[in-house]
């Protein structure tokens, strides 16, 4: 098989409240020996936050992002949902809308770029799963990870809307009934657990405004993995990461029970499967303990 | 005329049974069926009245998409029966199937709930144009296409509810909205002739309005009427920006901060993102950014990671911003 190549859009996330898994999608990346070009001109996608206020300012940041995965020549990976979400839409309706996408160009071109639509954009997920491919991942596995049920939790934005979701990647996923994170959790040796909230929302992008309804997601969520025996929880998402790992005490607070489980990024089951070190993973960056390794 | 050949294959209901004058608690009745792909959910309702209990009880009317009625819920995703083919619930859940009201807690008889929190709702976005309307027009009151468009496609919502018992925060913050009462508000904020000054400012406040919203797409995924009722939602956010009805909160403050910490860094600032966003409330975090630090979770503002061609970014929100706060 051709070497994978990526350009890799690391988001604002990875690059500060979650270093490990900055550190674990390389180190991935390396064992897998799928060559990512970071894309440090990049900048923020605006996390679903900037649309709400300024749309067409959202639209131009995006599309200039991802016209630097184009000037590489290479599909866009993201590591974190709502990234994904931002810039695929972003793709979605510039590529359907020829007018809107030259008035994007139009401020592009003011520094010399333009927005082509020439690049995809995909969740490392199914770069991972798609382009790798799991049967090539289960044979690579040294440490099965088989003594554990681990919780898969997709995270809202890889898997809604399914529409946007199937463009941009090579396979569906069913937003009511995911199985990409199951087939991987599998892949990795593990048993994956089957919960009510997995395809559910953590409550992340609430959590100043709305506090309360955001705790009550994320202690739903740890709730329904630890009554389904999950020893731990796994997400593609840094949002989703933030939310189970690190707000455990307003969660148990806002629905009455103690809850609390370790919560492993994507990248982190993948290397711990291979083989990666606790330390080239960034176990330590855990607020709650990775207690297991 | 399809040439799709009628395929038949055996699928296990489950079918949530209640009266709330007689039970004390619901149960479930099982039902094996032969079910054909031409059949839509509606059609095992109806075998299930027809061929097996008289007394199961379920809203429907015009059996076309419209009334609104039928909406109910099939293994935890809302659905129009009458719309839905049984071949789309057979393709995402396979042959097990749990047949279940909108909304198990205002379950009245079977899938009938008391959708009065709906209705109120619905009700408390001023769901109608506000105008000054000549009732002797000398000429006709025309709205161009290009305005029409704007309604999008808000104006097809047939409040069938399918949205709202689907959101995660109507069922947490019973102040809230919904997407459908949102659909709505937009609706009519975005039709030209409406003079309605608070409408807008009402679907902003806290608590109630759109910035509850968690942004989790359940609506946009479940609407039969593929409405999108989180766009509307996003609409509703940027016209209170540009109609400078946007209070100064802490919401406002969340969406704004992100063009702040762009143009500053090109990345957002996350910290600095709490303390605009907080002002002097940010002392709650400080627990849990105590716990993140521990844990090398927070960067110094001294190290804040910047984008390269800086400059770049910085020219453009200079040049593209189309809102001011
Ligand atoms: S996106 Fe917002 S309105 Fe729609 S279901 Fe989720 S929380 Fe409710
Ligand atoms: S927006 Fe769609 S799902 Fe919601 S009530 Fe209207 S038609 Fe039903
Ligand atoms: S019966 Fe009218 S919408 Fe289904």
């Amino acid at each position: 098989m051709k070497k994978l190549k990526y350009a890799l859009f690391t988001g604002c996330t990875a690059r500060q409240s979650t270093p490990e898994q900055m550190m674990s999608t390389l180190a991935v990346a390396k064992k897998l020996d799928i060559e990512l070009i970071e894309l440090t001109e990049a900048s923020c996608c605006g996390a679903s936050h900037l649309q709400d206020y300024d749309d067409f300012l959202s639209l131009v940041l995006n599309a200039r992002n991802i016209a630097y995965a184009e000037k590489h020549g290479l599909t866009m990976v993201t590591i974190c949902n709502t990234c994904q979400l931002n810039t695929a839409m972003t793709k979605h309706r510039l590529d359907k809308n020829s007018e809107l996408k030259a008035k994007v160009n139009e401020k592009l071109a003011e520094v010399g770029l333009e927005y082509k639509g020439t690049s995809n954009v995909i969740h490392f997920l199914y770069a991972i799963i798609d382009d790798f491919g799991l049967d090539k991942i289960k044979k690579m596995v040294v440490k099965p990870l088989s003594q554990f049920n681990i919780a898969p939790f997709y995270g809202c934005h890889n898997i809604r809307p399914s529409e946007l979701h199937d463009e941009s990647h090579k396979q569906k996923e069913n937003p009511y009934n995911p199985t990409s994170l199951d087939d991987l959790i599998i892949a990795c040796g593990a048993m994956s657990v089957e919960y009510e909230e997995k395809n559910k929302c953590c409550g992340f992008h609430v959590e100043l405004q709305a506090p309360h309804t955001a705790s009550v997601l994320t202690g739903n969520a740890i709730a329904g993995a630890t009554d389904n025996n999950a020893d731990m929880m796994v997400t593609p998402c840094p949002l989703c990461h933030l939310k189970l790992d690190t707000q455990t005490k307003h969660a148990s607070e806002a629905i009455g029970r103690e809850v609390s489980l370790p919560v492993l990024h994507m990248q982190q089951m993948v290397g711990l499967a291979l083989g990666c070190t606790p330390a080239e993973l960034g176990l330590k960056h855990h607020v709650t303990d990775v207690n297991f390794v | 005329m399809s040439t799709n050949k009628i395929t038949t294959q055996k699928v296990n209901f489950k079918v949530f049974r209640f009266n709330a004058d007689e039970d004390y608690l619901p149960y479930y009745e099982d039902y094996s069926l032969d079910v054909t792909s031409e059949e839509v959910v509606l059609d095992i309702l109806n075998r299930i009245k027809w061929d097996y209990d008289g007394s199961f009880s379920y809203r429907r009317s015009c059996r076309h998409g419209i009334c609104g009625a039928c909406a109910i819920k099939v293994n935890g995703r809302s659905t129009l029966a009458c719309k839905e083919s049984m071949s789309t619930m057979i393709e995402y859940f396979g042959n097990d199937l749990t047949i279940e009201p909108l909304s198990i807690k205002r379950a009245v008889k079977d899938m009938i709930i008391d959708k009065a929190d709906f209705w109120e709702k619905h009700a408390a976005v001023t769901p109608y144009l506000v105008a000054d309307i000549d009732e002797t027009p000398m000429s006709e009151n025309l709205v161009s296409p290009h305005d029409a468009e704007e309604l999008n496609e808000a104006d097809l919502c047939i409040q069938c509810g399918a949205c709202h018992y689907a959101c995660p925060a109507v069922e947490i913050n019973s102040d809230f909205f919904g997407p459908a009462a949102f659909a709505a508000a937009y609706r009519f904020e975005a039709d030209v002739r409406d003079s309605d000054g608070e409408r807008l400012i009402n679907v902003n406040e806290e608590k109630q309005g759109v910035w509850d919203c968690v942004k989790c797409f359940e609506c946009t995924e479940v609407c039969p009427k593929h409405i999108n009722p989180f766009e509307k939602i996003t609409k509703l956010h940027q016209m209170a920006f540009k109609k400078g009805v946007a209070k100064n909160n802490v919401a406002t403050r969340h969406a704004v901060g992100f063009l702040h910490s762009i143009r500053k860094h090109g990345m957002l600032d996350e910290g600095g993102l709490v303390l605009y966003s907080e002002g002097p409330a940010i002392v709650k975090h400080i627990p849990v950014a105590l716990q993140m630090f521990r844990k090398g979770k927070i960067v110094m503002p001294w190290n804040m990671p910047k984008s390269g061609n800086l400059d770049e970014i910085q020219k453009l929100i200079k040049s593209s911003s189309t809102v001011k706060f």
